[in-house]
């Protein structure tokens, strides 16, 4: 089978309904994306697969055929990617930080499908993203910094 | 200490430390100021009580040849000794050193100390006490460090060393203007005398440059945001295989039989190995049960769905939480507990009363549940073993390894990985066992033992469960004259000791024994409760209970009584005075001395009135909202919390925004106070709401996310408001930061419900309790 990740091509052998969480981690060796649950109910797993955001602790293999899944390490490579980034860091957003790679993730397409995100919006796209230390007042606010930065937002 | 230091053998210490953490970014080029003995700073008089950092074991080091490293190239490499899980440690006592070092915080870099406590000083992370304890320590380090660099400048120019001054990465010769940087000096400095404690110059606080100021980047924050940051899942070992492990689902349970044929045929499973249960007191021991080894971490899962395990499930099977809780309340009902506390008669101060108040306030188990589970790696080889994990308790974990694979603890290493989430399930390192035994099985390859969230939930150390029984008297001006305190909880204790029924003295000190009402009659008693499950210690511990009960019933008897809740809280506070906590029966204090550190009932009136006049309280609100006070002393640091809250017609509970006070002493790192607190609003918002660990039939009856809620962005508060109330000056003591904020924050929200709809909530968590 083969996967495209991050723009990179792999052959995997593996079965069809392997998680890709699991196959980034423990097969490809790509340590970003985060297990939290494994049923879809947390978000720490989120990865973009064509550009949607998806749980990828629920979500095979086989799903991703022909398809471009990508992953935290490569949000840097897209201009709204960098946004959310850099607002995290200057917001100072991460507690402990383990699920903030999939809340990057999220904002990522959160801010690319939306470039203007009321708080309902908001809160819609950031919902399935759980944060244990509690870092959602500044994960709001580092979206809407993300967009003004990105020209979206006033 | 060692004043004779060969530069070798620092280089190669520092290089394994950065190699055996794993954690990128960390070569260095070149070597240090260097490495030697440990000095500890223990009291000299043996003789005298210890307390506060001096009483933790194997106290405190400020030796900057341990925690210091400066390369030629100029980087200052500074170790942290404390574990990081969100609370900003990593930054925050990093940031001290490098501030008396009077480094450039672009150049510093940070290594983690893997677990040893008799070259580090204590690394016990919990009990809110890593600043706290080591700030001085730390201060020391860099200004030692930062006089050698100045001894080096002075001595290559042949000036006097008063000529000669420290200032943003480099030494600088005040008469001729010359300059030097830190990497030029290093090794010179290195070859130096540390100086004496006693002649250490340290910074005045007007000089500083980053303690107490907003504007220091989080050291891991790059690396968060872009998915480098190692935790303790993502550490890769040559050779590794993961495992899961099915545990015994009654505490004190073991395997009777397994049949593993069908697991062993699942794709990629490599192994399957019966691991020995542990009869209670639980400890540190891991549970037993049956580990599946496999190539990869789902296929481990997957062949564990195929394992059929017949269970000897003991004697805490009968475990109903339903039952247990009036159990609970038919103890807390009747006098003939411990008497731990009591002055004057309440029985006849009650009797007597012009009015009386009674009720019951309950707190269910809860799981800490940090989003990264326990997960440790562990592989043997020529008879050491390496363990890498997400631990609150490295020496502990270090010494429970050993334990269990009957080697020298010199012989385990315990290398700290970025913690994702502890508050305080990390502190237990049962799962650094489970991967050291399945190593050992699998002859001393690398094994990752990772937990499912299940696992997690289902078998974890929970936060006990709980009925605060309060009584109360008012006479006929409305002053209260009575107060009688029945606390009923399984100890943490009985995670040390099963035969333990009653609480200890840190669970006592935590909001019972120590309340500062001005009151004549007080009885404080704590009933027998046996516990039934492995009880540990989640985020602030039993403050929560008794923050949730106290400040609930205080609010109750303000509204009866028609008075306003912050004047009688005021009123029940007393005037302000600094109460010697050994009158109150507290032995604990929170380890810290009670001539230092007394409960000062100016400091909780204080915030009290801050957060009322920052929150505007008395405000007027649309219908259907309200608004809820609360306030609580805990880990030596004053909050109080005003929550606005909405109830709508059906019931549904929104909060539009929540005020924080807090005064936690000087404060070091205020923009990582500002996260905890923020932080520690909307766990308690968790908690309040939705939070709760039931069992049934001796079993955890919550699974996943699902069953065991915690909030969500939607749900959480939009608008939150943090107060830092400033100290005198850097000598007053500091207090805890990362789990005072959490106590009033459950109260406050069930006060702002009443306000709203008349509505007590007495049974946490709130849930479906406000639909009509």
């Amino acid at each position: 089978m083969k996967l495209s990740v991050n723009g990179e091509s792999h052959e995997v052998n593996l079965p069809e309904d392997m998680p890709i969480l699991w196959t980034l981690r423990d097969v490809l060796g790509m340590t970003g994306t985060k297990f939290g649950c494994g049923k879809a109910l947390c978000g720490a797993c989120t990865v973009m697969l064509d550009g949607q955001p998806i749980r990828s602790c629920s979500t095979p293999i086989s799903a991703a055929q022909g398809k471009q899944i990508t992953t935290v390490e490569a949000v840097s490579k897209d201009k709204v990617g960098q946004a959310i980034q850099q607002a995290w860091v200057e917001l100072g957003v991460p507690q402990c930080g383990y699920c903030q790679s999939g809340q990057v993730v999220s904002a990522t397409a959160l801010l690319r499908d939306n470039p203007n995100p009321s708080d309902a919006d908001i809160d819609n796209a950031m919902s399935g993203n759980i944060c244990r230390c509690g870092t959602y007042n500044r994960i709001r606010d580092a979206i809407k910094l993300a967009a003004t930065n990105n020209g979206g937002a006033q | 200490m060692n004043t004779s230091l060969k530069n070798e053998s620092l280089q190669t210490e520092i290089t394994n430390i950065s190699r055996r953490n794993l954690l990128k970014g960390f070569a260095l080029t070149g070597f240090v100021l260097a490495v030697g003995m440990p000095f500890s700073g223990f009291a000299e008089d043996e003789e005298a009580p210890k307390y506060g950092r001096d009483a933790m074991p194997h106290g405190w080091v400020d030796n900057p040849l341990i925690f210091v490293a400066i390369a030629e190239d100029g980087s200052v490499t500074i170790v942290s000794h404390r574990s990081e899980m969100g609370q900003g440690v990593r930054t925050s006592l990093p940031m001290v050193v490098a501030d008396e070092l009077e480094a450039d915080w672009e150049k510093v870099k940070v290594i983690q100390a893997p677990g040893d406590e008799e070259r580090y000083g204590n690394q016990d992370t919990d009990g809110s006490r890593s600043v706290r304890h080591f700030f001085m320590p730390m201060r020391n380090v860099g200004a030692a460090a930062r006089m050698m660099l100045e001894a080096a400048a002075a001595a290559h120019w042949g000036v006097g060393v008063d000529e000669v001054f420290a200032e943003n990465h480099q030494i600088k010769h005040r008469p001729s203007g010359k300059v030097l940087g830190y990497g030029e000096l290093a090794k010179a400095a290195a070859a130096l005398d540390v100086p004496e404690r006693e002649t250490l110059r340290l910074k005045n606080p007007d000089q500083f440059r980053y303690i107490g100021k907003q504007s220091t980047k989080l050291i891991d924050g790059e690396d968060i945001v872009t998915g480098k940051a190692i935790y303790g899942i993502d550490v890769q070992v040559d050779g590794m295989v993961h495992a899961v492990i099915a545990r015994p689902p009654v505490y004190g349970g073991k395997v009777k039989s397994f049949d593993d044929s069908e697991a062993l045929k699942v794709p990629g499973v490599i192994k399957v190995v019966l691991l020995k249960g542990s009869p209670p007191p639980a400890v540190f021991n891991p549970l037993g049960g049956v580990a599946v080894i496999a190539e990869n971490t789902w296929a481990a899962m997957q062949g564990r769905e195929k394992l059929k395990i017949e269970w000897d499930h003991g004697e805490n099977a009968s475990y109903n939480t339903d039952e247990y809780r009036q159990k609970m309340l038919e103890a807390a009902s009747s006098s003939g507990g411990k008497v731990l506390r009591s002055s004057g008669d309440v029985a006849k101060a009650l009797e007597t009363a012009d009015k009386t108040y009674k009720a019951d306030y309950y707190i269910p188990h809860l799981s800490q549940a940090p989003m990264e589970p326990p997960v440790a790696t562990a592989r043997i080889q020529n008879g050491k073993c390496e363990v890498w994990a997400p631990t609150q308790a490295p020496q502990a974990s270090k010494d429970t390894v050993a334990k269990w694979l009957e080697m020298s603890p010199e012989d385990v290493t315990i290398h700290v990985t970025l913690l994702g989430g502890g508050f305080g399930r990390k502190s237990k390192p049962d799962y650094l066992v489970e991967a050291a035994l399945l190593s050992r099985a699998m002859q001393g390859r690398a094994v990752q033992v990772t937990w499912s969230r299940e696992d997690d939930i289902h078998n974890g150390y929970l936060h006990t469960v709980s009925i605060e029984h309060l009584e109360a008297a008012v006479n006929a001006d409305g002053k209260a004259t009575a107060w009688l305190h029945r606390t009923v909880a399984p100890s943490i204790s009985s995670t040390f000791d099963a035969s333990s029924v009653h609480q200890m003295p840190i669970e006592l000190g935590m909001g019972v024994m120590n309340i500062p009402f001005a009151i004549d009659n007080v009885q404080i008693e704590n009933p027998e409760a046996k516990a039934h499950t492995r009880i540990g210690w989640f985020r602030s511990v039993a403050n929560i209970p008794r923050a949730f009960a106290i400040q609930s019933f205080i609010a109750e008897m303000a509204h009866d009584l028609d008075r306003d809740h912050k004047a009688f809280l005021l009123e029940l506070i007393g005037p302000a005075r600094k109460i010697n906590p050994v009158e109150l029966n507290d032995e604990w204090n929170y380890g810290e001395s009670p001539e230092k550190y007394p409960l000062d009932t100016g400091r909780l009136r204080r915030v009290v009135e801050a957060v009322c006049e920052k929150a505007n309280w008395g405000r007027d609100l649309p219908a259907g909202r309200g608004l809820g006070l609360a306030t609580h002393y805990s880990f030596v640091s004053y909050t109080a919390a005003i929550v606005e809250v909405e109830v709508s017609e059906d019931g549904e509970l929104t909060i539009p925004r929540m005020d924080i006070a807090v005064d936690c002493g000087p404060q070091v790192n205020p923009e990582r106070i500002r996260s905890q607190m923020e932080g520690a609003c909307i766990m308690g918002v968790s908690l309040a709401t939705v939070g709760e660990i039931s069992f049934k039939d001796g079993a955890v009856e919550q699974d996943n996310f699902d069953s065991y809620q915690v909030t969500r962005m939607n749900e959480s508060p939009r608008e939150i408001h943090v107060h830092l109330l400033p100290a005198d000056d850097f000598n007053t003591p500091l207090g805890g930061v990362g789990e005072p904020g959490l106590p009033p924050i459950a109260p406050a929200i069930c006060n702002a419900i009443f306000a709203a709809t008349g509505k007590r909530i007495r049974n946490l968590p709130i849930r479906y309790q406000l639909e009509s």
